[in-house]
């Protein structure tokens, strides 16, 4: 693992992330009152991040590969703010922007212009700067139509569109991927691996989360590879992908993790 | 698990460089997240705008049923308290429809930005999972909201304090501080609920009994000097009520805007002292809550 550098865009420094998880589908008052004489317990800890370490260079791509339940989608909470390491250090220099799984939209009942604006406004932008990429906004995500109409009429590929078209336009210095690309039709999937190729181009840092390793491979200067947590290795794509891919094909049980 | 903050005045949300750092159970540094908040207020007006428009509040029939409700509302107290309840102002049943008027539009301010905040996170939801921004900004776009929606009650007050006869005058002035507690308090407890929300998501079911059985408890439907007047020829319930009543946090600001717009005097000071006290904890008690426990609240949406 290198040093964490002082020029990086992103620092994480052995950074651990816990999750209480609530057993109860829906916590109430009245479940948690009426389960008091029970002794079980409702809450289980978890560890998300195990000492995790990294750093990207300014400019550079970092893919982030690992199966479901890695913590892929943790570290791009974490290193995006919205969580809480519980212990270590992440340091970002430059402003983010995220796209995440679920997308841009927050209010349904809103229209797509609506949400449009409150997302940017809440990471932080002005409203001058959110009318002046507005236009570009719409117009990449192909909705133009829509974006007067509540959220709740869109299709799904309509909203993910939006979601990234939100993303790329806003100027980031760091760009936060999960999953994304998967987003749209074959059409807007070209467009969209465009775009992402124009930003590599004009020297963005990214982190990439992506089950499409031929993404990876294509966008990425790094990968690293997290499996329950922890930091497998880091490395080159092609060599991190090869020794994942080898991974799946063999199973946990045949290949011991410390050998990487 | 909440290890030392970062002693350093690195910038958690604001510029381009963010450093973090475990705070889980203890404070963000407050400097910069009140910075922060401030700087994004126009979220949070825009928010209130959309969810007004949203919500058809901004139209003209919109804007009418905000009127027409809390009307109705005093109307239907008005009978059940000073008509069929043996009345409460055998000397004014004016004043005493303008106290319970601006009671109810108070209390209704103050409880309405409670229940709106204590959704305001839960429904926040992609926003949260996706955005870094000081959740505060939720609540104070709901009671925003309940300010807006308060507005017009208050210029139909006024046409009942005209019609009613009641004195105008610069003591009218003391509104002023008195709706700057009430927005106070609203904003504390919309902090308070919205945390506990997150936690317990019956809270919200369980509001609609602990407004009404405030508005009972508070001189919203009675006034202090009747209930003074009870308790002095041996009524024990408003003896009590009145012993008790400093520790409900609406007696002082409820109290102070009766002796302002129906006593047309200054308010006393004790009840300014209790209005102002009860809205500074409630603030304060319900922001800590909320700031300490936010970054949390991404995991358990």
């Amino acid at each position: 693992m290198t040093s964490l550098s002082q020029g990086a865009a992103i620092s994480v420094k052995d950074v651990h992330v816990q999750y209480r998880m609530n057993l109860q589908k829906n916590p109430t008052l009245k479940n948690t009152i009426v389960r008091l004489g029970r002794r079980e317990r409702t809450v289980r800890v978890f560890e998300a991040l195990d000492g995790v370490s990294f750093d990207v260079p300014h400019g550079k791509v970092m893919g982030v590969i690992g199966a479901n339940g890695a913590g892929k989608s943790t570290l791009m909470r974490t290193v995006a703010g919205i969580l809480a390491p519980s212990q270590g250090r992440i340091e970002v220099n430059g402003r983010v922007s995220t796209l995440l799984a679920l997308g841009v939209g927050f209010n349904s009942a809103l229209s797509g212009r609506e949400n449009v604006t409150l997302g940017g406004l809440a990471a932080g932008l002005s409203r001058a700067e959110i009318k002046e990429k507005y236009a570009e906004i719409s117009a990449f995500a192909e909705i133009e139509d829509f974006m007067d109409m509540p959220m709740r009429t869109y299709s799904s590929g309509m909203y993910s569109r939006l979601a990234f078209a939100v993303a790329v336009n806003m100027d980031p210095d760091i760009l936060i991927i999960d999953e994304a690309l998967s987003a749209g039709d074959a059409h807007f999937k070209k467009k969209a691996s465009d775009k992402m190729a124009e930003l590599v181009s004009k020297a963005r840092t990214m982190l990439v989360v992506s089950h499409a390793l031929g993404t990876i491979k294509e966008l990425c200067d790094e990968a690293i590879w997290l499996h329950k947590g922890k930091l497998i290795r880091r490395g080159e794509p092609d060599e991190i992908i090869a020794a994942y891919t080898k991974f799946l094909q063999v199973g946990e049980d045949a290949i011991t993790l410390e050998d990487f | 698990m909440s290890q030392a903050r970062s002693s350093t005045a690195e910038d958690e949300y604001n510029g381009e460089r963010h450093v973090y750092e475990p705070h889980r159970a203890g404070l963000p540094p407050l400097v910069p997240y009140f910075r922060e908040l401030w700087r994004r207020r126009t979220f949070a007006f825009e928010l209130s705008r959309t969810s007004m428009h949203a919500a058809n509040t901004d139209t003209v029939f919109g804007q009418a049923w905000l009127v027409i409700n809390p009307l109705l509302l005093s109307g239907v107290y008005y009978i059940l308290v000073d008509i069929i309840g043996g009345g409460a102002s055998k000397a004014d049943p004016g004043a005493f429809f303008a106290l319970l008027t601006s009671g109810l539009f108070l209390y209704y301010y103050i409880t309405g930005s409670m229940s709106a905040g204590t959704t305001a996170v839960t429904q926040g939801g992609r926003l949260i999972l996706n955005t870094s921004f000081p959740k505060m900004l939720l609540t104070v776009s709901t009671v925003y909201t309940a300010f807006r929606r308060f507005l017009p009650t208050l210029i139909v007050y006024f046409g009942i304090h005209l019609i009613t006869g009641q004195k105008v005058g610069f003591h009218l002035l003391w509104l002023i501080p008195i709706l700057i507690m009430a927005t106070m308090m609203g904003l504390g407890l919309a902090n308070l609920f919205a945390t506990l929300q997150v936690y317990f998501r019956d809270t919200a079911s369980f509001l609609p009994y602990v407004i009404r059985i405030w508005l009972y408890l508070s001189p919203v439907l009675w006034t202090i000097e009747m209930a003074k007047e009870r308790a002095g020829k041996g009524g024990q319930m408003y003896q009590l009520l009145l012993t008790w009543s400093p520790i409900n946090p609406m007696y002082g600001i409820l109290g102070a805007q009766g002796e302002v717009l129906v006593g047309g005097t200054s308010p006393s000071w004790d009840l300014l002292a209790y209005g102002f006290g009860w809205s500074a904890l409630i603030l304060v008690a319900g922001s800590l809550l909320m700031m300490s426990r936010e970054r949390e609240f991404a995991v358990r949406l």
